[in-house]
């Protein structure tokens, strides 16, 4: 306790000891507007989706933004709207944009560009945290979204990378029913050929049986029609199957996608460039690890926070012109500097390939060269975009 | 357990012609390799506390301060028998550290907990905290004792703690990840070095402002993964030598004009270093590698890479002699 008060007046007596900044507080207010859907039914009882998931990562991140903005007279505070199934996704996002231009948005695609488009949102500046959708990078970009979490092909150029490095040439691709999965499954095939990789075989996976009981007799069967390969990719964004086909199938093959070796925006198994540090704090804070999605929520607060305390300003003009400008840059736990790109508002991020117990591969991979950034190999390049919105 | 001055005269007549010596801490073994700085080679392995990385002697080079992050704790070596003499309260998670000129106040970085914890290390109290940015790593005091210095990584800030009154004055921002901090020799100015800024920001001292800012430049590298790090500055003012991290190069910087001179190849992530006693020779800690790099410094080449623990941290100089 006494070292406590200790504190508290050290404290005090630091914030009264600022320099080289104004003497008034300069106030930032965070929205974080969110979609709450069920989850997903699928085979398996053993995993629980949080239902914190976003907001978490926002939390943390919240919490580093007043760390600095205590010695900088900078105050972050949050404003927060679940809107469920059924509710009015459009009134609550104007709700968000009364009081602050700066949304973290944790929602599908749909719900996402119909609060981009509206007049309010033009003095606004959404961040997608949640929604991997490529076009949303592409023909359905918007000038005031920019997106934190990868996109599909990112995740799948970084497997496509894996995959290049270790000869493992041909893959067969096994895709779930979902729209999700087939996203993703059509995202793989369009990585494969980037990289010179070669889909020897595909299938969709369209068993109602439970995998629980008879995996060990029916993906056998299911494999054995697929052409010998060296890769077996799963397109299983739910996690529904996918975790029933390793290790029983015909072949014995490396196994990745959505399970085995997975690319994702953040895993808990990343552990190098003090990302140990932000899985700690996460944990002791939410008492779980931290998922892609707190990550992606994480970063955009962190963005913001980045932001103002280097422009001084909580302006939205300022704000958006210095993210994306070279001299933002956002230190996010993965080796190098995060930056938007100026073409479609995607933050720049390596992504690391792991399996439940280590980090496989950050990519990019050593020797996947690019004239500018070599993060620009993972995901839409400028030449590949069809984005106009940022006056591209 | 203290030890007796017949105990310590028997060790010093066992070895008579002892060398200098370079302790490494090795972050993943929790061990010491100790290198003996004429033979160039590891002669002893001492088991020390969990996770230990801030290395320092004590300034009569009587003991060695120990941050042994993971057991929350400063431990406190004699380094003639290697034996933990006693351990000093910390703060959690004690990630790095530096000795007031007074050999009394040790200013330690608490890496968990956004704090810098002052432990007097006579009374073995913490005489008091002080609340930085998160993930406090960088430490330096003035060569008058007057100024600590705390770098926190993700505020991007070098905190300025006033040591007559254990408080913050100043706080001026830096760019991404600062990672390391020292004042030059006649205490004028102040370096940061930013790992994934990819810079080193120079203070003038008096008024805590930027006067130079130093950028690095590897050919055939993306700029990206040129990451300073550790650092230290040659007693006779001439020369900086940083280290880059995965680039796995140390930048040889000239302390004037603030322009790097020279890149020399060293082991992977390169991390801290330290001199030997005539400024001949410099140990770089590799951290990927699991070694040290020895350089001539009068060549500016390395000369040696010596096998240590895994995942060398930091590293600290001794005199036998």
């Amino acid at each position: 306790m006494l070292k406590l008060c200790l504190r508290l007046l050290l404290l005090l007596a630091a914030a009264s000891a600022l320099t080289g900044a104004a003497s008034a507080e300069l106030a930032v207010k965070i929205g974080y507007l969110e979609r709450v859907l069920p989850p997903p039914p699928v085979l398996s009882n053993l995993e629980e989706v949080p239902e914190d998931e976003g907001i978490a990562g926002v939390e943390t991140a919240l919490k580093e933004n007043n760390t600095t903005g205590r010695f900088l007279k900078q105050k972050y505070t949050l404003e927060i709207r679940q809107v469920d199934e059924e509710g009015d996704f459009v009134a609550a996002a104007r709700e968000l944009l009364a009081v602050t231009p700066f949304i973290v948005v944790k929602a599908p695609a749909k719900d996402l560009v119909a609060i981009a488009d509206l007049a309010e949102a033009g003095n606004g500046l959404l961040f997608n945290a949640s929604e991997r959708m490529i076009a949303l990078r592409q023909e359905e970009c918007r000038a005031n979204v920019l997106h934190t979490i990868p996109s599909r092909a990112m995740l799948s150029d970084a497997l496509a990378q894996l995959a290049g490095k270790k000869r493992w040439g041909r893959w067969a691709l096994i895709e779930g029913a979902h729209d999700g999965d087939k996203a993703f499954s059509s995202a793989i095939e369009a990585s494969a050929k980037k990289f010179g990789l070669k889909i020897v075989g595909k299938k969709t996976w369209a068993f109602d049986a439970d995998m629980r009981r008879n995996a060990q007799q029916e993906v056998p069967l299911f494999t054995q029609e697929l052409p010998d390969h060296d890769l077996l990719v799963i397109a299983d964004e739910r996690h529904d199957f996918g975790r029933y086909v390793m290790y029983n199938t015909r072949l014995p093959r490396p196994v990745a996608g959505s399970e085995g070796v997975a690319p994702a925006a953040w895993a808990a198994s990343v552990e190098q460039h003090g990302a140990a540090q932000l899985q700690k704090r996460f944990r002791e804070k939410h008492k779980r690890t931290m998922r892609p999605v707190d990550y992606a929520a994480w970063a955009a607060v962190r963005s913001i926070g980045e932001a103002v305390t280097r422009t001084n300003s909580g302006d939205l003009e300022r704000i958006r012109d210095f993210m994306l400008s070279e001299k933002f840059s956002l230190a996010g736990f993965k080796g190098r500097k995060l930056t938007f790109r100026t073409w479609n508002g995607q933050l720049r991020q390596p992504i690391p390939l792991t399996h439940p117990r280590a980090l496989v591969a950050l990519a990019p991979l050593e020797g996947y060269l690019h004239q500018r950034n070599e993060l620009d190999t993972l995901g839409i390049d400028e030449r590949e975009s069809a984005c106009k919105a940022f006056g591209g | 357990m203290k030890p007796t001055a017949l105990a310590l005269a028997a060790s010093l007549l066992a070895t008579p012609a002892a060398a200098d010596e370079i302790w490494v801490s090795n972050e993943k073994d929790d061990t010491i390799s100790v290198i003996d700085v004429e033979k160039l080679e590891v002669v002893r392995t001492i088991p020390v506390g969990e996770r230990p990385r801030g290395i320092t002697f004590a300034i009569d080079h009587s003991v060695l301060f120990l941050c042994a992050s993971d057991s929350d704790t400063v431990q406190v070596i004699d380094p003639d028998s290697g034996k933990v003499l006693h351990e000093l309260p910390s703060g959690e998670d004690p990630e790095q550290f530096v000795l007031h000129p007074d050999n009394k106040h040790l200013y330690i970085a608490n890496e968990d907990d956004a704090i810098t914890t002052v432990v007097d290390v006579e009374s073995r109290k913490v005489i008091a905290q002080i609340d930085v940015g998160i993930e406090p790593e960088g430490m330096a005091v003035s060569p008058d004792g007057k100024t600590v210095i705390t770098t926190s990584e993700t505020t991007n800030m070098a905190h300025w703690i006033d040591t007559s009154k254990q408080e913050i004055f100043a706080n001026t921002l830096v760019d991404q990840r600062p990672r390391h901090a020292e004042f030059t020799h006649d205490g004028k100015e102040l370096w940061v070095s930013a790992e994934i800024g990819g810079t080193i920001s120079v203070f003038d001292t008096d008024t805590q402002t930027e006067k130079a800012k130093i950028n690095f430049e590897i050919k055939g590298m993306h700029p990206d993964r040129v990451q300073p790090v550790g650092f230290k500055m040659t007693r006779d003012d001439k020369h900086v030598f940083v280290a880059l991290g995965p680039s796995n190069h140390i930048a040889v910087v000239d302390r004037k004009t603030y322009k790097p001179v020279k890149y020399i190849l060293v082991g992977r992530r390169v991390w801290h270093m330290t001199f030997d006693r005539d400024e001949k020779l410099l140990f770089t800690t590799n951290g990927v590698s699991g070694d040290v790099t020895v350089i001539d410094i009068e060549n500016l080449n390395a000369i040696k890479s010596i096998k240590v623990g895994r995942f060398p941290w930091g590293a600290a100089w001794r005199p036998t002699k």
